[in-house]
């Protein structure tokens, strides 16, 4: 088993080191710095030694690759593409644009991102299974039909609707809870319940749907039609059997997606004012800090590698019939 | 005589038509593609989206044949570019007011200084130039003038739909040799192949409200008017086109790439198959949203940087939606792609393909003739599959400014923009309305169809409908 783990760790290596490259080309091959220090400094009537001063500010004047100005091993430590790219291994995210410390940002910002995301994961999956076996035991009936309806109208409206719509209806007209904000503490909590709410309704459709077809795949199988001929109910069917199988997807689907947790939801998270690490990607994609937002796709692909190694260990884990290979 | 402009996306959304089209005949020779279609020509469900869909398809095909204006001594206005969509609607598109007024309404909805006769200034709300300029009385006449134009409208639509639809049943009379009352039953009681039934039905609503919008858009803005002015009925329209674009073209651009690897690394397997699941896994680990902003983000630096390679905002944008459609399929081609590897692998060890290896048959052709041909399937499920998710996902990367251009006409560009208005008192909520509204309409519909679609092709799932 640590064998396996290992090397599951061992092969993640080189996809980050892809991720790495991918990224050094968008940010610094495709546009220059000088480009970046144009754009950011403003279009019109800037000096050359304001676009110098610029980059030296935030270490974006060296060379590309290969510093020949330097002795031994400098010459390739002393580049952009040493000290901006390859440091993120070490999560050494450095400065942003605009100077303050992204590491720090993010050890602060990603909390907010996961008091939200979280709830919003585990509720909206209780629901969803709650429906999707409600849905799969009155199967081939009405309320199946009508409920498979309802999802694919749930799934056909934008999540810019439900989070509008929410907005106004709670916020506005009822008055119950805060637009928008965030605070410390038990006092966040009048904060959180719209955007978990919002987030979970808005989740119902397209998940209900799909756990419904992950049960109706599992009734479908030889073990069930056995279990029938016993003579089993078919709750027992249902709940005993069916659910206990069908739960090997769901939880190792749930698995792939918990580090991403922390990454936080653009939309959500903006429209509530919520300080996480989605607002945060936002708002320096709006104000154009390449560093901040260069930081965030490396780290969202360390936590989507992690997450893949994870599905793989709780694989062999929950399921006995994968082998360590 | 004007002259036309072919913008890169109508280009490519024109060979979308012509692949197509040469698809369609393709599989009409093939019996074994031409049941999944008549399944879907069976369902209820699936025709009337399908319907639905064409409707959105035909306003968005209008909207892409361009052309420059005749300049009639007017330079700023030939350097505009319209579409054949924007001649037929010209009372729509020349129809502004100077800001914000209700669906329907003849007064502006924000009050302003206007002279009286006497000399003084008073505040009030002025009327509207265009919306409802044809009523003496607005106080008296407004209510019932809609009303009446309503039904005008709709009796107008229901008089098309009759006649239409009479014609049709006298074709299908004529051709079967019955009787016009035999065929209607016929269609009626659902024994005819494709469910005609719900095909008129739909149509006749499609008609109804199609005709009173028309009938009304004429004498008043339908959905109100924006910021500055614009209709916003007018607006929603001309989204149709990008909403399909996105749709589409980022499914096209991604499926060379897909098809080719996927088959590729299934087929040859060994190191090729390694390098290509590297290259997708890697490309698959960056969060999709995370890429899009850092692409768009560094091609606003290099158009911002080179301002004069494009010769108007219209490419300008025109250039951006199509970036912006690659960028989306980069991001989701990995899917498609890893699912044909899977099939390919599978496909390799049938009987057909080892017998045309063993005649020595070149790879290459033994994978356009003998894998291709049976892939095509997959390839149609995702295209259909995923066209709904980008017509979200437009909204969504346009309200986070890394969607179309701003100066484009799109759905998440309406509710970015009505987003700042909700703040106001009275709410001014029609532009959102609008946009979700017909985001959901064709959504709903694509997902629909998509549903028919992949049931009929993909007799695995069949079951656990």
């Amino acid at each position: 088993m640590m064998a396996y783990i290992i090397r599951r760790i061992l092969y993640a290596i080189p996809i980050l080191i892809g991720v790495n490259i991918i990224t050094f080309m968008l940010f610094f091959v495709v546009n220059s710095p000088e480009d970046m220090a144009r754009m950011n400094l403003g279009m019109k009537r800037i000096t050359p030694e304001a676009i110098q001063q610029w980059k030296e500010e935030r270490g974006y004047d060296k060379p590309t690759l290969y510093n020949e100005a330097k002795e031994g091993i400098e010459r390739v430590t002393d580049t952009i593409f040493f000290q901006k790219s390859l440091k993120l291994f070490q999560f050494d995210f450095g400065s942003s644009d605009s100077g303050r410390d992204i590491g720090y940002d993010i050890s602060q910002r990603m909390w907010p991102s996961l008091a939200i995301a979280l709830p919003v994961l585990i509720v909206g999956l209780a629901l969803n299974i709650t429906f999707a076996l409600l849905i799969a035991f009155f199967r081939a009936t009405y309320i199946d039909f009508w409920g498979v309806v309802t999802c694919v109208i749930m799934m056909s409206i934008s999540s810019l609707f439900y989070i509008i719509g929410g907005q106004y209806l709670v916020g506005k007209l009822l008055h119950l809870v805060p637009i928008s904000g965030y605070d410390t503490g038990l006092a966040s909590l009048k904060f959180l319940i719209l955007p978990v709410i919002i987030g979970i309704i808005g989740g119902i459709g397209a998940g209900t749907r799909w756990y419904r077809t992950l049960f109706l795949e599992e009734i479908n199988r030889d073990y069930v039609r056995t279990a029938r001929a016993k003579g089993l109910s078919e709750q027992w069917v249902l709940f005993g059997h069916v659910f206990k199988n069908a739960l090997i997807p769901i939880l190792t689907g749930v698995v792939a997606v918990l580090p991403l947790l922390f990454m936080g939801s653009l939309i959500t998270e903006s429209f509530f004012g919520i300080p996480g690490l989605g607002s945060y990607t936002i708002d320096a994609i709006n104000n154009q800090d390449f560093a901040i937002v260069r930081s965030m796709v490396f780290l969202g692909s360390v936590l989507y590698i992690i997450g893949l190694i994870m599905t793989d260990i709780s694989y062999t884990i929950v399921d006995p019939r994968v082998r360590l290979q | 005589m004007p002259e036309l402009v072919i913008l890169s996306t109508d280009a490519l959304i024109f060979l979308l038509v012509i692949l197509a089209s040469g698809f369609t005949r393709y599989a009409s020779k093939r019996e074994h593609l031409r049941a999944p279609w008549r399944e879907v020509a069976r369902s209820k469900v699936g025709m009337g989206a399908l319907l639905v869909l064409s409707c959105f398809v035909t306003i968005g095909l209008l909207d892409s044949i361009h052309f420059r204006p005749e300049a009639n001594g007017n330079t700023k206005e030939s350097a505009e570019v319209l579409s054949l969509f924007d001649k037929l609607v010209t009372p729509l598109r020349m129809y502004q007011e100077k800001t914000y007024s209700a669906p329907l309404a003849a007064y502006q909805y924000t009050k302003e200084n206007a002279e009286l006769a006497n000399g003084t200034t008073r505040r009030d709300y002025p009327r509207l130039e265009y919306g409802g300029s044809h009523l003496q009385n607005v106080e008296q006449e407004w209510g019932s003038d809609i009303v009446s134009k309503s039904l005008l409208g709709m009796s107008k639509g229901l008089l098309f739909w009759l006649l239409s639809t009479l014609l049709f049943l006298f074709w299908r009379s004529q051709r079967h040799r019955a009787t016009i009352g035999n065929t209607l039953n016929e269609l009626w009681a659902f024994q005819t192949e494709i469910p005609w039934r719900t095909l008129l039905i739909t149509a006749g609503v499609i008609c109804l409200l199609g005709f009173w919008a028309a009938e009304l858009s004429t004498y008043y803005h339908l959905l109100g008017t924006d910021k500055v002015g614009e209709d916003v009925f007018y607006q929603a329209l001309k989204s149709i086109r990008t909403g399909l674009l996105i749709g589409t073209l980022t499914t096209l651009v991604m499926l060379p790439a897909a098809i080719l690897l996927g088959i590729m690394a299934g087929y040859f397997r060994g190191w090729v198959d390694d390098l290509i699941q590297y290259a997708y896994t890697t490309l698959n680990s960056i969060p999709g949203v995370l890429l899009i902003a850092a692409a768009i983000l560094m091609m606003q630096i290099y158009m911002s940087n080179h301002e004069e390679q494009f010769a108007s905002l219209t490419q300008r944008a025109d250039l951006r939606l199509l970036f912006l459609c690659m960028i989306l399929g980069v991001t989701s081609w990995t899917g498609l792609c890893r699912m044909l590897r899977g099939e390919t692998f599978k496909m390799r060890e049938m009987e057909y393909v080892q017998a045309a290896q063993a005649f020595g048959v070149g790879n290459f052709t033994i994978i356009g003739r003998h894998i291709l041909p049976n892939v095509l399937h997959i390839v149609l499920i995702t295209l259909v599959l995923d066209f709904s998710g980008l017509v979200l996902a437009e909204a969504v990367l346009s309200y986070v400014n890394i969607g179309v251009d701003p100066t484009m006409n799109s759905w998440g560009n309406m509710i970015n923009s009505a987003r700042l208005e909700m703040a106001r008192e009275p709410i001014v909520w029609w532009s959102l309305a609008a946009a979700l509204i017909f985001m959901f309409t064709l959504v709903l519909s694509a997902n629909l169809f998509s549903d028919v679609v992949r049931d009929a092709f993909d007799p695995r799932l069949r079951s656990s409908r």
